[in-house]
């Protein structure tokens, strides 16, 4: 208790000293109130989606299958998994490989690095829907290969792909260069110099761009409304990655415009709320983990 | 004997003529002192002997430069060339992993994979480097973890790691502390009965207490090069004398 009327006071001192200089004072205002009004707002989305959402989670949300009666998010559950996997799969070795190329075997002058860039950034700016349609037009219906998890996952992992490319691209650059001196300088080649020194110190960096993709992943539901579907099943079979899927955001898109499960899509937001944050915390646990190993 | 034998080298970055002209014999198991105000091209001469010029975009080079008698600018292999010929930098720059995996990724890249065997070189590599007794117990730490001085020697024992005959050193005690410097120039000393030394200095004492021959560069030209008593007694050129008497520099 002592504690606060100790910070009231400080704070009571801070506001008077601002008497003297009212522009300073305005000034303040300008940084605290935006700051406030943000804090806020991120508590107020949570505290709204924890309350509607905790007492609709029933055991039967958790069913492996889903029926119309338990509105299982379990098999969305595992579907989101899979198609997180399979993105990542396709999009962290092409993305990471471009950065690589572009970093470290281009000159900086080079036209070529500066074409792929601007594509980069005009991907990454494109809305997601228009993903969804091209992935309908190209992997769906031209491919042939249906509206299914496959589709979901290349159309994706072309959406992220720009993501997990600039940040690995950026972490590369941030490697000093007189690690890269060095080895060179102990008679190491190119490559031996990229993959055994640049690759291991870029690699925080690296990571948080593929967490960045995760939560993309998991938020997405545009891109794969027309590529992935909304069967609410677990793709099964030696066909599976031909199945229709549904995962998580679409779940509770599928549920909210079905206008009949608005409790149970509340109760869903609650898990992939649950799950985002667990991302993030995992993430900060994984980088400060490597980071010892790499530095102190 | 004459280890490396350097023939009317020029050197241009892009337009800019960094080196004029330069002839000189570098004299094995000898320590060589490159001497100069900053911009006179003695750091670029260094960079010269083992190639490491070759990862700048725009750089020029004509002339000859013999190890052994071999033109290093030949049809040599260039890895080769830079584990007989090793770099010390400015500052201490370990990698950011153990102190074991810092020696042992020299000896790694050429194909040693034996444990007993890097155990012996990373052992060897420290204790020639005169900081063996310092970190033996903590081999597996990080590297980054040592004071400026450990580190550099370090970098040295790193260096030392994959054999060298030469060893390229360029300023490797400007960043460092009095105590640490006088240690390291210690090692130096120790070092130059099994390898050929070349050092960049900004530091004239430090040129006169170890090396035995002084070149002294100015604006990329090669001014003078003698034995280092002689270079700091009896200067024949004017320039030089200018320098080491603080007149300018």
């Amino acid at each position: 208790m002592k504690r606060k009327e100790g910070v009231i006071k400080d704070l009571k001192v801070k506001l008077l000293s601002y008497k003297k200089s009212p522009v300073s004072f305005i000034l303040f205002l300008l940084v605290t109130v935006p700051a406030c009004i943000t804090f806020f707002i991120l508590l107020f989305i949570i505290g709204y989606i924890l309350i509607n959402g905790i007492p609709h989670i029933t055991i039967g949300l958790f069913e492996w299958k889903y029926t119309s009666s338990n509105v299982s998010l379990m098999p969305a559950l595992v579907n989101t998994i899979l198609m997180v996997f399979l993105s990542l799969v396709l999009s962290v070795p092409v993305g990471v490989f471009t950065a690589i190329y572009l970093v470290e075997y281009t000159k900086s002058d080079n036209k070529l690095v500066s074409i792929i860039r601007i594509t980069a950034e005009t991907l990454s700016g494109i809305p997601s829907i228009v993903y969804g349609l091209f992935g309908f037009l190209l992997f769906v219906t031209a491919l042939r290969w249906g509206i299914s998890l496959i589709s979901g996952a290349f159309t994706v992992s072309i959406m992220v792909l720009p993501l997990i490319m600039r940040t690995t691209e950026e972490a590369l650059k941030a490697v000093p260069d007189s690690y890269r001196e060095v080895s060179f300088g102990l008679g190491a080649g190119k490559l031996r110099t990229v993959f055994h020194i640049v690759l291991p110190a870029a690699f925080p960096g690296i990571l948080s761009g593929i967490i960045l993709a995760i939560g993309r992943i998991v938020g997405e539901t545009a891109a794969l409304i027309y590529t992935a579907g909304t069967v609410a099943e677990i793709p099964s079979g030696k066909d599976f990655l031909f199945d229709s899927t549904r995962t998580l955001s679409l779940h509770m898109y599928a549920l909210s415009s079905e206008g009949l499960y608005t409790n149970q899509a509340y109760a869903t937001a609650v898990v992939l709320l649950v799950i985002v944050l667990f991302i993030n915390w995992l993430s900060g646990v994984l980088a400060k983990r490597i980071m010892k190993g790499n530095q102190a | 004997m004459i280890k490396i034998a350097i023939e009317k080298l020029n050197l241009l970055y892009g337009s800019f003529q960094a080196l004029h002209d330069i002839s000189m014999n570098i004299h094995a198991n000898k320590i060589t002192a490159f001497i100069g105000p900053s911009g006179c091209g003695k750091s670029t001469l260094l960079k010269t002997l083992n190639r490491m010029n070759d990862l700048i975009a725009g750089c020029n080079i004509t002339g000859k430069v013999l190890l052994d008698g071999e033109d290093i600018y030949g049809n040599i292999d260039v890895n080769l060339l830079r584990k007989r010929v090793g770099m010390v930098f400015q500052k201490p720059n370990p990698f950011p992993m153990s102190i074991y995996d810092n020696i042992a990724y020299g000896p790694r890249t050429h194909g040693i994979k034996s444990k007993a065997k890097l155990d012996e070189i990373v052992e060897n590599s420290l204790r020639k480097a005169a900081v063996w007794e310092e970190v033996k117990e903590r081999l597996k730490k990080n590297a980054l973890g040592l004071s400026g001085g450990q580190q550099q020697r370090i970098c040295i024992a790193r260096a030392l790691a994959v054999n060298p005959e030469v060893l390229l050193m360029d300023e490797p005690t400007s960043a460092l502390d009095p105590v640490s410097t006088s240690k390291i120039e210690d090692l130096i000393t120790e070092l130059k009965n099994n390898y050929t030394i070349i050092i960049v200095t900004h530091n004239m004492q430090q040129a006169v207490r170890i090396s035995d021959k002084t070149a002294f560069f100015l604006l990329g030209h090669l001014v003078e090069y003698d034995d280092t008593e002689k270079i700091f007694s009896m200067p024949e050129d004017k320039r030089t004398e200018d320098y080491i008497t603080g007149r300018f520099g």
